[in-house]
Order: structure tokens, then sequence, then C-alpha cells
């Protein structure tokens, strides 16, 4: 087991690496996983290709970090089988531990200690040759943009150059998959797109994988492939572009002084479905007014819509389908008010965790 | 080689943190002055305590006093990894292509240096007690306090598997160190003391490391063992508390 798994031929190699999309990396089937009875991960299965960035999204509990720590061998399967980079994630533990890099969503840095001893404790763990070491440290770092800071102490980190120190730790070892979980959560609308600067650089330069989950729409538009799970089923899987489209067309919000009865009218005139919108809505007006339609081209049914209900409509616009709209088509829900939640959360478990230091 | 360079890291970042943590060096230092400079004068010049052999009570209790240094400096020094888990470091290592009893041994091995060279600072104050200290009397030293405080680490990490918050140390202070530092006659004779606390003492490990210090320490002591059955004591505990720890940590993680 000596030095057997270290991925040499990552990182400036490019000729040794596999060519994109030659393959899969990661091969998944009916992965299952309980807990106390309760099934977190229902028998899903999936493939990942070589290079791809590849999300997943669901609502907060849907079974996203279970399949991700099962994937990096932290929890066994109840169920199913999973092969990384060629080996097996239950019988090959350490092969797979050696393959990856892992950013999880709360920090796990030690910030007594500077970013650079961070670095060396990885490479240590993670059995980089000595005389690499140095020399890799410098690169994950200028990748990250911390190059400068690299003899500071951690604890001296705002939360986004944490993130990004731990980006750049994953990055040692030359792994073959970099899983991030939720790498935005938490962080200022700059940082988030700084991070997905990043992750963009990585898929260019380098022969690397990058698996993440999100529950944030707008930020799952940037993966090749999104698998969108919900109670721990994948319930669709395909390119950002193509679950858009599947929706078929655009949506139109209305606000009327009368929701359900315009929502009658539509069905009675047009024949299209419309749903009376629970929850959130749009800021300017009360959600329980709402009414969301799908149609096949926006421009040309507003006008009419328009001209001929009867009743008295407040407002109305029309947009592009966004994955938002596709998760509600779905699963009937949206994703929105849990994920406002889940930051509060969030918050007050990182506040409580400063507040319990020494 | 990888496993022992995965225990040579973890104990390197112990250390790291240790020294750099000044304020925690010296602090630690606080209560052994007080009670050699206060509670060794004032109760050393106001009863006269039988069985101290020939020795004034200051130069009685130092070797009691490195006892509880190393006692608390080791158990403090392994639980640290509640603090990891805390934080999320414990994290970073478990997810690491390295068995997990690397990790624990190296937290035990960690704790031990630590524990010890707190005991080896603790021995600056010896001439402030009275104790004549010299070179063969510390490298004599040395691997005692070591043994002394493996046996601590492996306790200490062996509760860490247990604690999942470090609010529960409060309780294991009250309960657990107190309790054993008292009983092992690290401040007083047991020659004179009560049945049952004769008894406990048997079976606490620090009892015999006291016991061998002050031996190795106060020249024609007469010690409540052999020096060579401390030494056996401590060194077969240090082995059960390591081998324990060790499975345990692996098994909950």
């Amino acid at each position: 087991m000596e030095d057997d798994v270290t991925a040499e031929n990552l990182f400036g190699q490019p000729g040794k690496a596999a060519p994109a999309g030659a393959g899969a990396i990661i091969e998944v089937e009916r992965l299952t996983r309980d807990f106390n009875g309760l099934r977190a991960v229902d028998e899903v299965s999936f493939t990942v290709g070589r290079k791809e960035i590849f999300g997943f999204l669901g609502p907060n509990g849907a079974g996203k970090t279970t399949t991700i720590s099962m994937l990096c061998t932290l929890l066994k399967p109840t169920a199913g089988r999973g092969v990384l980079n060629g080996y097996d994630i239950i019988t090959q533990q350490d092969a797979v531990r050696q393959s990856i890099g892992i950013v999880f969503q709360d920090p796990t840095l030690d910030d007594q200690l500077t970013a650079r001893e961070n670095l060396e404790f990885h490479a240590m763990l993670y059995n980089v040759p000595r005389n690499e070491r140095d020399e890799r440290a410098s690169r994950v770092l200028e990748m990250v943009g911390l190059s400068e800071r690299g003899r500071d102490k951690v604890e001296t980190f705002s939360g986004g150059m944490k993130r990004r120190l731990e980006i750049a730790r994953g990055l040692m070892h030359y792994p073959h998959v970099l899983f991030l979980d939720e790498p935005t959560i938490g962080l200022d609308p700059q940082t988030r797109s700084s991070i997905w600067e990043i992750v963009h650089e990585l898929k260019q330069q380098y022969d690397i994988t990058v698996f993440l989950t999100t529950h944030y729409m707008d930020e799952a538009e940037n993966c090749d492939r999104i698998a969108i799970i919900d109670h721990g089923k994948i319930v669709a899987l395909d390119t950002p572009g193509n679950l858009k489209h599947s929706i078929g067309g655009d949506i139109i919000t209305l606000h009327a002084v009368d929701a359900v009865a315009a929502r009658d009218e539509i069905k009675e005139i047009f024949g299209f479905d419309a749903s009376v919108i629970e929850g959130a809505g749009e800021a300017n007006a009360p959600a329980e007014k709402s009414i969301r339609l799908e149609v096949p081209s926006g421009r040309t049914v507003l006008p009419q819509l328009v001209r001929q209900l009867s009743t008295e409509i407040i407002s109305v616009s029309v947009r592009e389908p966004t994955l938002d709209d596709v998760f509600l088509s779905l699963t009937g829900r949206q994703i929105r008010e849990e994920s406002a939640d889940k930051m509060k959360d969030v918050m007050r478990r990182r506040m409580r965790a400063r507040g319990m230091r020494r | 080689m990888r496993r022992f360079r995965a225990i040579y890291i973890i104990w390197l970042r112990d250390l790291k943190r240790h020294f750099r943590d000044k304020a925690r060096i010296f602090g630690s230092l606080g209560s052994p002055i007080i009670f050699i400079f206060i509670l060794g004068q004032g109760l050393g010049s106001s009863f006269a305590l039988g069985g101290l052999g020939g020795f004034d009570y200051k130069q009685f209790m130092f070797p009691g006093i490195l006892g509880m240094t190393v006692l608390f400096a080791g158990i403090f020094a392994s639980v640290s990894i509640v603090w990891d888990r805390e934080f999320g470091f414990l994290k970073e290592m478990l997810v690491a292509p390295v068995p997990t009893w690397t990790i624990a041994l190296g937290k035990v091995i960690s704790g031990a240096t630590i524990a010890a060279f707190q005991g080896v600072l603790m021995l600056l104050l010896a001439p402030f007690a009275g104790v004549h200290i010299s070179p063969i009397l510390i490298a004599e030293l040395l691997p005692m306090m070591f043994l002394v405080a493996f046996s601590m680490t492996g306790m200490g990490v062996l509760l860490a598997t247990r604690l999942k918050t470090m609010q529960g140390f409060q309780m294991v202070m009250n309960f657990f160190m107190m309790p054993m530092f008292f009983i092992s006659g690290a401040m007083f004779p047991l020659k004179n003391a009560p049945a049952w606390l004769d008894s406990l003492s048997h079976i606490d490990p620090l009892t015999y490391g006291v016991d061998a210090m002050r031996t190795i320490m106060l020249p024609h002591f007469q010690s409540r063992f052999p020096l060579g059955m401390d030494i056996l004591v401590v060194s077969l505990l240090s082995a059960a508390m390591i081998t324990a720890s060790v499975t345990a940590f692996s098994r909950q993680a």
C-alpha cells in the first residue's frame, strides 16, 4: 500500500491525462443509506465523466451530503455499490481517499497553524514526496490567490479565504476528483464568484473532476450536468440547458386581485394549466395572489392574456425558465425558502462555534 | 513508512501548537508555584507531619507536584482531540488515506511529549523546594515522566472518545483528575491514612508514578513500593491505556 496510489499525472502533465469525457470517473449503482430506519439516500445510480463539473442540487436533507460521504468512504452504504477512479468505495478505501480531495461544508483547518503548515500537514498525510511539498504549496496557493498569505496564521483569514485555502489543500495531493460540499454557503457574492472562477479554471487547465453539492439554483447553472435530488432520490439528471428546456417555453407569473378566478379563466379561455403559488412569491406582491403558468412562447401569449382576462390584473411578468422552475415542476415545491432557513441555521451554528472558543 | 509519517506529522502539529501558546506553557506553572510556595510553606511550618521520612514538607511534596503537572498536562493535551472534533480539524485527519489508529497514537505520543516537557520545566522550581537536581537526576526522571505521561495521555484519548464537547471536561476534571491527584499521596503521606484511602491509592496509577519520582529525587527516601514495582505497574498501565484508547478511538471513528 506504500506509495501505490499517488496520482502524479495531473497538474502540468496533460500528456498522460485521460481525454475529457473518456470513460467514467465515478460510477454509482443503487447506492442506499439508512439512518435508524429512515432512508436518506434511496437507490441512487449515476455516472460522472472525467473532467466534468457535476452538481448535486436539492434542498436541505435531500441526501446530498450523505451521498458525498459515502463516495468519500466516510460512511458505509447500506446497499449498492460505487466505483471511483477504478477503486471500490467499500473495499478499497485508502485508494479512493488518495484519489479525492474534499472540502466540507464546515471549516476543517487548524487556525493556529499558518496556511503553509496546513498544506504541509495535508501533504504528509497524503504521501506527497518531500521535495515537492513546497513547490506544490506555492502552486495551489497561487491558484486560489493566497500567495501572499502563506506564512500567516489561518485565524487571521476571512471566511472566503479559509474556503479558498481548503480548496487549495484539497488539491495538494493532485486528486482525480475534488468534492465540494456547498462550497459557497455563507459567503458574500463576490467571494462566491471567485470560488466559481477557481472551479472553472480547474476544469480548463487540469485533468480533474469536480463534484459539488449546492442548493443555490443560480450556481448550479455553472455545472456541466446536474442531478436534482429530492427525498433521497434523483428526480432528474441532465445539463442545465436541457433541464430548462424540459419545461417547454417560458414562465408567466401573474398577480391578480383574485388568483383563483384568474386561474380558472385562463384554463377556460386558453387551456393552460396555471397554478396558484403557495408561499414565496415576488417581493412586491402578496404571494397568495400569484399564479404561474408555463407557455410555449411568452411573447405571443402575454398580450392576449392581458386583453382577454376579465379578472383584474395587478402585474405580470415573463421570463425564461430557471432551475427553480425545473425543481418546482418536478417536485411541486420551491427550494428557495428552505435555503433561507438553512442559511440562518448555518450562521447560527458558526456563531455558536465562535462563542465557544477557549 | 506512511503510517510513521502520519504519526509524526500529528505529533509535530500538536507540538507546534503547544510551543506557540506561551501563555499555556507558563500559565500551567501557576498552580504548581502556588502549591509549593503557599501550601508548602504554610503547611510545612504549621504542622509536623509524620511519615515524611526525614524530609521537610516542601521537599516531600515536590515530586508530587511534578506528578500533578504530568497528569494535568498529559490529559489536557490528549483531550484536545475533542477540540479538534469541535473545530472540524479531526475530519481532515479522518478522511486521509491513513489508518485511524495512527491518529490516536500520534495524539498519545504528542500528549506525552508535551507533558514530559512541562515536567522538565517544573524542575526549574526544584531549588525553591529545597530539592537538589543534577543532570543525572533529570536523565533518570525523564523516562519516568514519559512513562507516567503515557498512561495519562492514553487515558485522555480514551476519555476523548466519550466526550462529545469540551463542556464535559469540567466533569472529568472534578470527578477524575482531582481525586486521582489527591489519592495518589502526592500531597501527604498515606502512611497513617484510613484503610479506604490507602486501598484506593493502590488502584490509582499516579500513586506509583509519584512514589517512583520521590524515590529518584529524594536520596534514601523510604518509599512505599520498590522502584522496580513502580516502574512495572506504570509500564503495564501505560501499555494497557494506549491499547485501549487506540482501539476505542478506531472503533468510534
